[in-house]
């Protein structure tokens, strides 16, 4: 039988090769108009030196073929619209087409960004009201659209701490981070100018009281922390933790990306935070589009307002927007231009076709399922905290490693069962984690399916090992080997 | 599984941050050791100082990689460097196969030969991961 | 609620299971005196008809119905239709990073495609997979170029996109990095001489721009030779990439960045956009942002991974080379498939259509009396011209005829005042350029006849 499969490999989608591959002489995929002025000669014009041959090794493809192409590759994909995608942190909901549809409107989709602002106030418009929206749902005062992603924004809000600070006689030199923290928040930190502290997590998971009072000095800036945080647990004592930090001058930064599990249900300007950002790719559903672009919004209470990123969308007394260049204490520019103004229209459009109340709803149920695939496998999955969870749980390969099994061998049988994998070894708190975020977007049907797939793993596990350790076996390559390729790495096709 | 312990070489010294040196008069020779090789998983790049730089005890004079993690590498000694294991550029697995032996980083030329006092030998060490195992 | 899939039996049935009696007890967790008890004053909910009347009305509130003339970082370039409907495969618009390689051999070939297409563009040894931005590239470059030589100051050229130089001030603001500025001379490039005597052995990275803001192509090659002569590096930063079908790669340069946004991505206001950085080979473990490698499975296939991923923020946190997550994959695709299409012939020949037509405008509308090209120097698409009446009423005047002219350079170059930054694309018709040229005279005309008789 195994080799009847093996010999239908030679299968056109799966054998596809690189675009460079397909090239042959004399093919494009463009054709252009004819040209209605007097042709150029580069080489007139600049001297010959100046002009480069022809693009050694760049393709010639037809139209047909890069259609081939692209389209064979894309199934090779998994995606949202595939299936359940229950990576942790990253809130993989559903996408809505309408949003895809009123982002391509001619205007929006080619507004140049230096139109006079005259001609502009469409574009402006929607970036005021996304966000006023977003501050809306967050309760804090103002909201910058610049951040390109969810590090950026965190960036930004560290200059942000820290311009407030400087303003005030001193900067100060360390951020608190708890250990379970995601990667960007200590990277960003350090490119902000500050040490990093790490706080250890108490045994709930949680910020440690008493490591906040014993690390929160005069020489503390500020607390960074995620609520709920990376084990999705909410923070219960963040009032207390905020007040500590407060009361010693600092001031407390929150990493937005869990907001899913609070829309209309608490908000963080109400719990003591600060300054935070918003990842519109994990909770206002703009495409992940494999691994970008996104967008981190920065949102602040009234007092840090006027560092924001410059320009601001102001507002006149007319009713018309303009752009707001004339912001003294603004921590400056953190890219060109004024943010993904294309994941703005999305993210408004979402937010439009919700409401309030569906906001909220969506909350609910991303709880609810991440509490029923709680329930369902806590039987047969360690799980390293009893803290209740919101929009994800976490559980450990505990069990599991006891028969040579881990999280991320766990991961890759997963796939043979047609989902894919939840967040492996993350957070670091956690030995051998396995973070699931259902998100509201899967049905009961769906939930059902993936914890009768992780039940059956689990068995698989107990009686054949061996077997789990090898897969995935029904994807189109099988596990790759990624020591060779960082040892020796290969970043270019070459002729 | 009961298999064959493995034994860390006695004539070598050790530190907590899992490092070895041998030590020769006022030579040393520094590596990583199994249990660090072990921990990483499959090496794929090492960075290392330049001969003629400068080391100090407890500080980081480069790193190790595998592909999943990083790791500094602290030197056990003050000192400076007077060769490096240029067979690491295309070979980091040794670090892997012969973390003792073959896969050295640094030579160095100490300053103060009494540093070395304050290590840990072959079996103080053993006892010492024994003891981190159970944590 | 339509994105909801579940019903409200199949709740209660979840609900049940986790031994839970109401939806309140699973945010039990979280205080009262926190609990959010208003309604927050959002729009909608809206059906899909009453979005997109929303969208239709802020969109009839744009310049949709106007000839651009504007470049400046943001370039109006034709988008092959294919370009969307292979991006809106839902396997790769609703796909996550591809961190489990198995289930992501199509973003990550994809991407691998993209490393090598920078790479023969710019004629560097290796690219990542795509950063935010040209700016943010250009600023990573930068970064990059600061730990590499560990020296602590930076020579920007004033023809470096103004909005780029800030970020990259931004950024460096707390790293005890000096910045400093190389200025333009009267052809429009830099200074060779100027340049030679503003490095100095603190200098991490000379940074120009080519083509530069004002239009004009640097002398890459000489710019290199003095730049590492001095023992700094050069990084050049390229807006408009397009023009890298026709022009000599920048090949002496250590670090080549910038904006592909020309390559298919729609201008859309600013963003998203997509970076690049490329680099020569010793360089690449000092490279921020995503890498993509060529690997084998263990039946010897060939597929593609993330790799070098020690050097990111998941696993080296604050010694990361850069606090970088996302890179811009979706548009990097868009630059893919763009130039996929395009292939050799088309992109060079596209490439030919801008520098016919940006040749053409300049003649036509340099030769209005009182108009000037004030820089001699090789030049693409885009353009400085002195306009023979004031900027704005030439504006002005063009936007009666939906011609949104250029940028009004005075804003960023005080000592430019009048002249305009042009770019002519494809895009713009001959019938375009000729009306504008008409209405140029016209202004023209107009201006020194009020001159004439304010003079009396």
């Amino acid at each position: 039988m195994e080799n009847r499969i093996r010999a239908a490999r030679p299968h056109m989608t799966r054998n596809e090769g690189l675009i460079f591959e397909l090239s042959s002489p004399g093919k494009s995929g463009v054709d252009w108009s004819r040209l209605d002025v007097p042709a150029a000669s580069a080489e007139k014009l600049w001297g010959e030196e100046m002009v480069r041959a022809e693009i050694e090794g760049f393709p010639e493809i037809s139209e047909t073929e890069v259609i081939r192409h692209f389209t064979r590759l894309s199934t090779w994909n998994y995606g949202v619209d595939t299936g359940l995608y229950p990576l942790g942190s990253c809130t993989m909901k559903h996408n809505p087409r309408i949003n895809e549809v009123v982002a391509r409107l001619e205007g929006l989709a080619t507004d140049h960004p230096y139109a006079p602002e005259s001609l502009a106030q469409g574009c402006l418009k929607i970036l005021a009201e996304t966000a006023r929206c977003l501050a809306e749902i967050t309760g804090m005062d103002a909201v910058s659209l610049q951040p390109a992603a969810g590090a950026q924004g965190e960036l930004t809000g560290i200059l942000i701490i820290r311009a407030c600070l400087a303003d005030r006689g001193n900067a100060r030199r360390i951020i608190l981070i708890p250990d379970s923290a995601h990667g960007t928040n200590p990277a960003s930190v350090t490119i902000s100018g500050y040490q990093v502290r790490n706080l250890k997590s108490n045994p709930r998971g949680c910020v440690d009281l008493n490591e906040i009072e014993k690390a929160m000095t005069e020489d503390v800036a500020g607390l960074m922390l995620t609520n709920p945080n990376t084990l999705g647990v909410f923070e219960e004592h963040i009032q207390e933790i905020a007040r500590r930090v407060h009361a010693k001058g600092g001031l407390v930064y929150m990493d937005g990306a869990n907001l899913n599990a609070l829309m209309g249900v608490a908000r963080p300007a109400d719990f003591g935070v600060d300054v935070m950002h918003m990842n519109l790719h994990k909770t206002f559903t703009t495409p992940h589009g494999g691994g970008g672009p996104g967008s981190g919004p920065v949102a602040v209470k009234k007092f840090l307002e006027p560092y924001l990123p410059s320009p601001a969308v102001g507002r006149s007394s007319d009713g018309s927007y303009y752009l707001d260049y004339n912001r003294p204490k603004s921590i400056g520019r953190v890219r060109a231009f004024y943010g993904n103004f294309g994941m703005a229209v999305r993210a408004l459009a979402y937010i439009q076709a919700n409401g309030a109340a569906g906001l909220r709803q969506t909350t609910e149920d991303a709880v609810l399922n991440a509490n029923y695939v709680r329930s369902r496998l806590k039987d047969l999955y360690e799980l390293p905290y009893d803290a209740p969870s919101m929009h994800e749980c976490v559980f450990s390969d505990r069990r599991q490693a006891a028969r040579g099994v881990r999280t991320g061998d766990i991961a890759k049988r997963l796939m043979d069962y047609g989902f894919h994998p939840y967040t492996t070894s993350f957070p670091l708190i956690v030995s051998g984690a396995l973070m699931i975020e259902p998100t509201e977007t899967a049905g009961k049907a769906e939930l059902d399916a993936f914890v009768d797939a992780m039940r059956s793993l689990a068995r698989e596990i107990e009686e054949d090992p061996q077997f789990v350790l090898k897969a995935p076996y029904t994807t189109r390559v099988t596990r790759l080997d990624e020591t060779a390729a960082a040892r020796k790495p290969v970043l270019r096709w070459k002729p | 599984m009961r298999g064959l312990k493995f034994m860390y070489p006695p004539e070598l010294l050790y530190t907590k941050e899992h490092e070895w040196i041998r030590v020769d008069e006022l030579t040393g020779m520094i590596g990583i050791t199994d249990h660090a090789q072990k921990e990483l998983g499959d090496i794929v790049f090492v960075e290392l100082p330049k001969p003629g730089d400068h080391v100090t005890a407890k500080e980081s004079f480069g790193t190790v990689e595998s592909v999943k993690a990083v790791s500094e590498v602290y030197s056990p000694v003050t000192g400076a460097v007077t060769a490096v294991n240029t067979k690491l550029q295309n070979n980091p697995e040794l670090i892997n196969s012969d973390p003792h032996g073959e896969a050295w980083l640094i030579k160095v030329r100490l300053t103060d030969r009494s540093e070395t006092e304050s290590l840990m030998t072959a079996d103080e060490y053993e006892a010492y991961i024994q003891e981190e195992k159970a944590h | 609620m339509r994105y909801l899939p579940n019903s409200p039996a199949e709740r209660a049935a979840m609900l049940e299971a986790t031994g839970h009696k109401s939806i309140e007890e699973l945010f039990a967790q979280i205080p009262d005196a926190v609990k959010f008890r208003g309604r927050l004053n959002l729009p909608g909910p809206f059906s899909e008809q009453e979005i997109l009347e929303y969208f239709r009305e802020a969109s009839s509130q744009t310049s949709r119905e106007y000839v651009s003339l504007l470049g400046a970082g943001a370039y109006s370039h034709y988008r092959p239709a294919a370009i969307d409907s292979l991006i809106s495969r839902s396997e790769f618009f609703t796909a996550y990073t591809p961190y489990q390689a198995e289930l992501a051999q199509g973003t990550l070939q994809a991407m691998f495609e993209f490393q090598t297409l920078i790479t023969q563009l710019t004629g560097m040894d290796v690219a990542n997979a795509s950063l935010y931005d040209g700016s943010t590239a250009t600023t990573e470059a930068v970064l990059m170029a600061l730990r590499i030589t560990r020296r602590h100051r930076v020579l920007l050229a004033r023809t470096v996109h103004p909005e780029y130089r800030q970020v990259v001030k931004t950024y460096t603001q707390h790293g005890g990095v000096e910045l400093a500025e190389a200025d333009y001379s009267a052809s429009g490039q830099l200074g060779l001489d100027q340049v030679a005597a503003s490095l100095t052995p603190e200098t991490a990275a000379l940074v120009v721009q080519s083509p530069n803001f004002l239009g004009t192509i640097e002398r890459t090659r000489e710019i290199a030779e003095i730049a590492h002569q001095s023992g700094a590096l050069l990084i050049v930063t390229i807006t408009e990439p397009l023009a890298l079908a026709l022009v000599r790669p920048p090949i002496d340069a250590d670090l080549v960045c910038g904006e592909a946004q020309s390559f298919g991505v729609p201008v859309a206001f600013g963003g998203p956009y997509v970076g690049f950085l490329a680099a020569k080979e010793q360089l690449v473990r000092q490279m921020p942002g995503r890498l993509v490698g060529q690997a084998y499975d263990t039946e010897g296939r060939r597929g593609f991974v993330l790799t070098l991923a020690t050097r990111e923020q998941h696993i080296r946190r604050e010694k990361a080379t850069s606090n970088i997550c996302t890179n811009q994959s979706l548009c990097a695709l868009v630059a893919t498939i763009y130039l996929s299409l395009l292939g050799k012939k088309g992109l060079r020949s596209l490439a030919q259509h801008n520098l016919s037509k940006a040749a053409y405008a300049a003649a036509e509308w340099g030769s209005v009396p009182g108009a000037t090209l004030p820089f001699s120097a090789p030049r693409f698409n885009e353009f400085v011209v002195k306009m023979p009446a004031p900027a704005e009423e030439v504006l002005a005047a063009w936007r009666e005829e939906k011609i949104l002219g250029g940028l009004n350079l005075e804003r960023f170059y005080p000592e430019l005042k009048d002249h305009l930054l042009v770019c002519v694309t494809e895009t713009v018709s001959k019938a375009a350029i000729d009306r504008a040229a008409a209405v140029l005279a016209q202004v023209a005309a107009r201006y020194q006849g009020q001159v004439l008789g304010a003079r009396g």
